[in-house]
C-alpha cells in the first residue's frame, strides 16, 4: 500500500491510506495508530483517524515538517511486522421499539419486514468502528445489511434522547448527546456512549466493533440505574477471526 | 460574598476558554479554546500565569464585571475601550485591581475579541483536562455556557506577590494591528488539485468579505467563487484550525476553534498558525485575501513567536 503525506497547515499533516470506504484499509490505519502512541514522537500532541486517512497535529515549534515526516515514514515501513492488538467487541444493550424505538415500526414496514425481524438483522451484526466524529463519542460505523436500510426522516427531529439507536440509509448509529437528528430511531441504549465526568469520557474507540443486545424495559432500568451510580460495566469480548468480519 | 469576579451585565458573548481540548479528537470532541490564542496566551504570562490558564473571551460588546477580591488582571487582544472605574485601560499590560472595582468596555475600536486575564486564572472545573467553555455541547467552562448577569467567577490562587507582576507589558513592536483588509498566508493543501487552475488563480487573487454567518466554529466569507473540478465532497477527514473548505457553491469558510473535528468537503488551503489570531479579530464586512507560503517559512514564524513567548514566560518566573 503506498501511503500519501500532505501538510495540513503548519500544524499538521494529513497521511492517506486509500480513497475508498474499506474495512482492509480502516484496519491500517488503525494499526498506525497504534504504532503511533507507542512511539510517542516529542511535538506530536494527537491525531485523528478517518476512513482512510490520519490527521497528525505537532508544535513546529519541537519538531518541525520534514523531521517529523521521516519518522511517520519510519512507523509506515514497521507496519508490515506489526500485529495490531486485536479488536474488542463492545456489546450495546438496546430496548428496541416503543418510546425508545419510535420509527421501529416504519424501518420494518419500508422493507417488508416484522419488527421482529428487524430487531434480529440489527443485533446479529458485529459493527466496525470506521471513525469517531460529528459529536463527540459519534461512531461512524460500517456493516449493516441492506435489508433494513432505510431514507432518514423528511423531516428531521428537534431532540433526539441520548442513547438512541438510529438508522440513516445504509448507516446506522447512536446518539452520544442529545440532538436534533434525522436519523430513523429504532431504539435505545442505557449504557452512556459519553459522560465529560467519567474518568475515560468516551466508550467507544476507532477499529473496535459495536455489536447490539435486544434487552427488556426491566433490564434497561437496571443499567440506566446502575449507569446513573458510576457503576456499569460495559460487555467486551475479543474479536475472533478478524478480517472477514464488516 | 466576598471572593471572584460577579458579572453585572454579561455582554454579547463571554465565554470561558483556555487554549483548548486537546487529546479527545479522535473520539469527536471539538478542541474549543481562545480563537485567538496568542492574545490569550500573552495576557497570561503579564499577569504571571501559566500561558494556558482560564481567562474570559469577550466578543465585540463587552461585559460589566466588578471584582471581590484584590488581583492583577491584562486586557489583551481587541480594542474595545475598557475602563476600570471609568479611568481607560491600557491593553498588553498588566495592572492591580482592588475589590469593589469595575471593569467596563464601551466600544469596539479594533478588532473584536478581548481577552481578560487574571492572576491566578478563572478557576472553573476543568473537564477532560481543559476549562473551555464547548456551547455548542454545553460543556466546559462555566457552567457549559456563556456568562449571565449574576455570575460569580471563582479565581485560582498565585503563589507570586502582586507587585512583582503589575505593570509588565508586551512590547509596543510586538503587539499585533487588527486591519479591515488583512493579507493571510495559507499553505495549499490537502485538497488543492480537486480545483481547477482558474479556481485556485481565484482564491489567491480575490478579496473576500466576512459574512455576518460568521461565529466561533468558522469564518463564513463570499466573494468571486471558487471553481471546483468535479464535485466538492470528500470522504471524511481530520480539519486544522485555519483549514479553507470549498462547499459546492464556492464560497470558503476558514475552520475554526468550534469547528467539528472532521470534515467532507474539500479544504483548498490551511491558514498558518501565526495568522490565525488575525481572523479571530475580523468583523463581517472587513476583507481577507490569500498568499501562499511554503511550510518552512510558516514554521520559521511559529518558531519566533514561540520565541517571543518563551522570553515573556522566562520574565514571569524571575517576578
Amino acid at each position: 500500500m503506498t501511503l500519501s503525506y500532505q501538510p495540513l497547515g503548519d500544524t499538521g499533516i494529513r497521511i492517506q491510506f486509500g480513497n475508498t470506504i474499506d474495512p482492509e484499509i480502516n484496519r491500517q490505519i488503525h494499526s498506525y495508530c497504534q504504532r503511533l502512541e507507542k512511539e510517542s514522537i516529542p511535538g506530536v500532541i494527537e491525531w485523528v483517524p478517518s476512513y482512510c486517512a490520519i490527521t497528525i497535529y505537532y508544535k513546529p515549534y519541537i519538531i518541525q515538517y520534514h523531521d517529523l515526516l521521516q519518522r511517520l515514514k519510519k512507523i509506515a515501513q514497521q507496519l508490515q511486522d506489526h500485529t495490531a492488538a486485536p479488536a474488542e467487541v463492545i456489546i450495546l444493550p438496546v430496548l428496541y421499539g416503543g418510546e425508545w424505538g419510535p420509527d421501529l415500526q416504519s424501518v420494518a414496514q419500508k422493507n417488508g419486514l416484522s419488527t421482529e425481524e428487524v430487531i434480529q438483522l440489527h443485533s446479529e451484526t458485529k459493527y466496525l468502528i470506521y471513525m469517531m466524529g460529528f459529536l463527540p463519542g459519534f461512531p461512524y460505523l460500517g456493516g449493516m445489511t441492506d435489508k433494513i436500510a432505510t431514507p432518514r426522516l423528511e423531516v428531521p427531529r428537534q431532540r433526539v434522547p441520548s442513547g438512541s439507536v438510529g438508522i440513516a440509509g445504509s448507516q446506522t448509529g447512536v446518539y452520544p448527546l442529545e440532538s436534533p437528528g434525522g436519523w430513523r430511531i429504532i431504539g435505545r441504549t442505557p449504557v452512556r456512549l459519553y459522560d465529560p465526568h467519567r474518568e475515560d469520557p468516551i466508550l467507544l474507540k476507532t477499529g473496535n466493533y459495536i455489536q447490539f443486545r435486544p434487552i427488556d424495559e426491566k433490564e434497561y432500568k437496571e443499567i440506566e440505574e446502575k449507569e446513573a451510580q458510576g457503576i456499569y460495566v460495559v460487555d467486551k469480548k475479543l474479536l475472533k477471526g478478524d478480517r472477514s468480519i464488516a | 460574598m466576598n471572593k471572584g469576579i460577579e458579572v453585572l451585565r454579561p455582554g454579547l458573548l463571554t465565554t470561558v476558554q483556555d487554549l483548548g481540548r486537546y487529546g479527545y479528537q479522535q473520539y469527536g470532541m471539538v478542541v474549543a479554546g481562545a480563537m485567538d490564542a496568542f492574545s490569550l496566551a500573552v495576557g497570561n504570562l503579564l499577569v504571571g500565569n501559566p500561558r494556558n490558564a482560564a481567562g474570559l473571551e469577550i466578543t465585540l460588546i463587552g461585559p460589566e464585571l466588578q471584582f471581590h477580591q484584590e488581583s492583577v488582571i491584562a486586557i489583551t487582544g481587541a480594542d474595545l475601550k475598557a475602563t476600570l472605574d471609568n479611568h481607560p485601560l491600557p491593553r498588553w499590560k498588566s495592572i492591580y485591581v482592588e475589590p469593589g472595582q469595575i471593569l467596563r468596555f464601551h466600544r469596539p475600536q479594533q478588532g473584536i475579541r478581548a481577552y481578560l486575564c487574571i492572576a491566578g486564572g478563572i478557576d472553573v472545573k476543568p473537564i477532560m483536562k481543559s476549562r473551555s467553555t464547548f456551547l455548542k455541547g454545553k460543556m466546559g467552562g462555566y457552567q457549559g455556557r456563556a456568562l449571565q448577569s449574576g455570575d460569580i467567577l471563582p479565581v485560582g490562587s498565585t503563589h507570586l506577590p502582586f507587585s512583582q507582576i503589575t505593570g509588565r507589558f508586551l512590547s509596543p513592536r510586538e503587539q499585533p494591528v487588527y486591519d479591515k483588509k488583512v493579507t493571510l498566508r495559507v499553505i495549499m493543501g490537502p485538497q488543492a488539485d480537486a480545483f481547477t487552475e482558474e479556481g485556485v488563480h481565484t482564491f489567491l487573487t480575490s478579496s473576500y468579505k466576512v459574512t455576518p454567518q460568521s461565529d466561533r466554529m468558522g469564518t463564513r466569507l463570499e466573494g468571486p467563487p471558487i471553481q471546483h473540478k468535479e464535485g466538492a465532497d470528500i470522504i471524511s477527514d481530520g480539519i486544522a484550525p485555519g483549514s479553507i473548505q470549498v462547499p459546492a457553491g464556492g464560497q470558503p469558510i476558514i475552520l475554526l476553534a468550534d469547528r467539528n473535528t472532521t470534515g467532507g468537503y474539500t479544504k483548498i488551503a490551511t491558514v498558518i498558525s501565526v495568522d490565525l489570531p488575525l481572523i479571530a479579530q475580523s468583523a463581517p464586512g472587513h476583507t481577507l485575501s490569500f498568499r501562499a507560503v511554503e511550510i518552512e517559512e510558516a514554521q520559521k514564524l511559529a518558531i519566533a513567536q514561540e520565541k517571543l513567548l518563551r522570553q515573556l514566560e522566562i520574565i514571569g518566573r524571575k517576578g
